[in-house]
């Protein structure tokens, strides 16, 4: 089991929801997040008074998923939340040593 | 009280026909003697009624005209509205979130605090007797005199009071827009002691001075509606403010922008609407004077605007809202001491200037060092001095005969005259600032401990929060 974390813009979340409902993907869960990478933040001009906003607004997805979904996940969002241009995201991958539905006491796989 | 019809001709109140109207109140004198002698306030009494009397008192009673006393009494009103809300959101909403409720404060209180001093003591500093050509006398404390007779000087056709009443409004919102330099780091209780001793120390003599039949307006210096009274005299302090005051914690490194810049749209707005109540109104009636003063003052806000807007497109790549409202507030202020006395095409060469010349003053003033928060002295004290030299460049009897002409109508001398005002002014404000900053601060302490600060004026100054 894997535990895909993708960073990405908030205005493509919709399609990345969408994107891996229809790829078979059960849930997800998802955190509103501020960071930067190479894109680093924006400037804001107030009376010419500048200031650098080095913290982007982006979107987190969480997905829990088995090995074998894992290329497609990660090609799924990979191609939903593309733009092009810089500060797409990124996505992560981890280990996940275990899983638990608590409704059932389901464990590994098959609780996800 | 003594008065010189010839010195006193450039003052702001004194308007096109109101030597006619003085002319003819002389003449009803007799026939209006009756009325007078009997206690009756009828003074629109005319002809006829007195007959059989013309030869009891010889008193030069002023005819109150109702039109004119409906406009001034609706634009002290609106004067009222530039301060609370106007300016007071107009500021509220360029501090941040924490400082919204103590910046507010400071010009509502101010208000209430100077319109009380005002009619106790300010007034007669300023437009009292004049003693010396430097203030007032004390002959008009608690409004004593000032009743609902006209002056003949101060408004020859509306009541004394509403004269007083109008001046007030101007009186309460100058120590207000000071506010702005100070934000966000004033002790409350200091902010207190130094607009009741800014007002009384250096607004009323300034007022007299101008407008009060003080040297400057015997000189022939004109101001409108106060482009040195009020815009050159809050620059100035602001600027001594800063100075003294120090930075806010933080400055250039924390993130300070404005919290809420619908909130100052909104200020703007009122202060737009309630600016016509403050250039027109200076008319001192309902007649041809206010109508271009009202022109003027909307000809230059709104070039104003568009030039900062403008200039800042160009010369930072996005024009911006908060930039719209500065243009259109520094086209106001700039306008202001020539708005009666000008044509509308040169409101809009001054208000375009304006644009310029405070955007690049508020720029730069990074690199001055001091931490003037709210660009009291880029907006005001440059819009101001500006405004008063225009003055003496655009004015034209065409337009108000009981003004001059200045430097493009051929009076190069009326520059000079402005030169003076703006360096009286300015130099008075600076000096008597920082004599008023020095005591307030040996008193109470200028500023807020840095914990308060960080916390906030909202919660450290006056328990309450503005967003819960």
């Amino acid at each position: 089991m894997k535990m895909i974390e993708a960073i990405v813009k908030p205005f493509k979340l919709d399609e990345v929801k969408d994107a891996l409902l229809e790829m078979g993907v059960q849930g997800m869960t998802v955190t509103e997040v501020k960071g930067f990478g190479r894109q680093k933040g924006h400037k804001e001009t107030y009376r010419g008074q500048e200031y650098t906003i080095e913290f982007v607004p982006k979107v987190k997805i969480e997905v829990a998923v088995t090995d074998a979904q894992v290329p497609r996940v990660i090609e799924t969002i990979s191609r939903a939340a593309k733009t092009g241009s810089i500060g797409d995201g990124k996505i992560f991958v981890r280990d996940l040593s275990a899983a638990v539905r608590i409704r059932t006491g389901e464990t590994g796989e098959t609780a996800l | 009280m003594v008065i010189d019809p010839e010195q006193d001709c450039n003052r702001k109140w004194k308007r096109q026909g109101t030597l006619s109207v003085v002319a003819l109140t002389i003449a009803v004198v007799m026939v209006e003697a009756l009325a007078v002698f009997t206690g009756s306030v009828a003074a629109q009494d005319t002809a006829g009624t007195s007959a059989q009397v013309v030869d009891v008192v010889v008193v030069p009673v002023l005819k109150i005209d109702t039109g004119d006393t409906a406009w001034v009494l609706t634009s002290s009103a609106l004067v009222l509205a530039m301060t609370m809300p106007g300016l007071a959101l107009f500021y509220g909403g360029l501090v941040r979130s924490k400082n919204i409720l103590g910046t507010i404060m400071q010009s509502v209180i101010v208000l209430c605090l100077v319109s009380l001093l005002w009619m106790l003591v300010g007034y007669s500093l300023a437009f009292g007797p004049d003693k010396g050509g430097f203030i007032g006398g004390l002959e008009w404390v608690g409004l004593s005199g000032v009743g609902s007779e006209p002056h003949p000087i101060y408004g020859p056709t509306i009541p004394h009071q509403v004269f007083m009443l109008f001046q007030l409004m101007f009186a309460a919102i100058t120590p207000a827009l000071i506010t702005g330099a100070v934000a966000e780091r004033m002790r409350f209780s200091a902010l207190l002691l130094f607009a009741a001793f800014w007002s009384l120390l250096i607004y009323a003599p300034l007022a007299h001075w101008i407008w009060g039949g003080g040297w400057l307006g015997k000189m022939g210096a004109l101001d409108f509606a106060g482009g040195a009274v009020v815009h050159i005299s809050s620059g100035a302090s602001a600027l001594m403010c800063a100075i003294v005051m120090g930075k806010r914690r933080g400055h250039g490194s924390d993130y300070m922008a404005p919290h809420n810049l619908p909130f100052t749209l909104l200020g703007t707005g009122l202060l737009w609407f309630g600016w016509f109540g403050f250039n027109a109104g200076s008319a001192l009636g309902a007649n041809g004077v206010a109508g271009s003063a009202f022109l003027a003052t909307h000809a230059a806000a709104s070039t104003g605007a568009l030039v900062w807007m403008g200039v800042e497109w160009l010369h930072r790549g996005k024009p911006t809202v908060l930039g719209v409202a500065s243009g259109a507030v520094a086209g106001l202020a700039t306008v202001t001491p020539a708005s009666g006395f000008i044509g509308p095409f040169s409101a809009i060469v001054i208000g375009g200037f304006a644009g310029i010349l405070c955007y690049f003053a508020v720029v730069w003033k990074g690199r001055m060092g001091y931490d003037d928060s709210l660009d009291v002295v880029g907006i005001h004290g440059v819009g101001g001095v500006f405004g008063v030299l225009a003055t003496g460049l655009f004015a034209s009897k065409a337009i108000n005969s009981a003004g001059a002409d200045g430097f493009f109508f051929g009076n190069a001398g009326q520059l000079e005259i402005q030169a003076i005002m703006v360096c009286a002014v300015a130099l008075f404000s600076l000096i008597g600032t920082w004599i008023i900053l020095r005591v307030v601060h040996a008193m109470v302490g200028l500023r807020v401990s840095p914990e308060d600060e960080s916390t906030g004026l909202d919660l450290s100054q006056h328990n309450e929060r503005a967003y819960s």
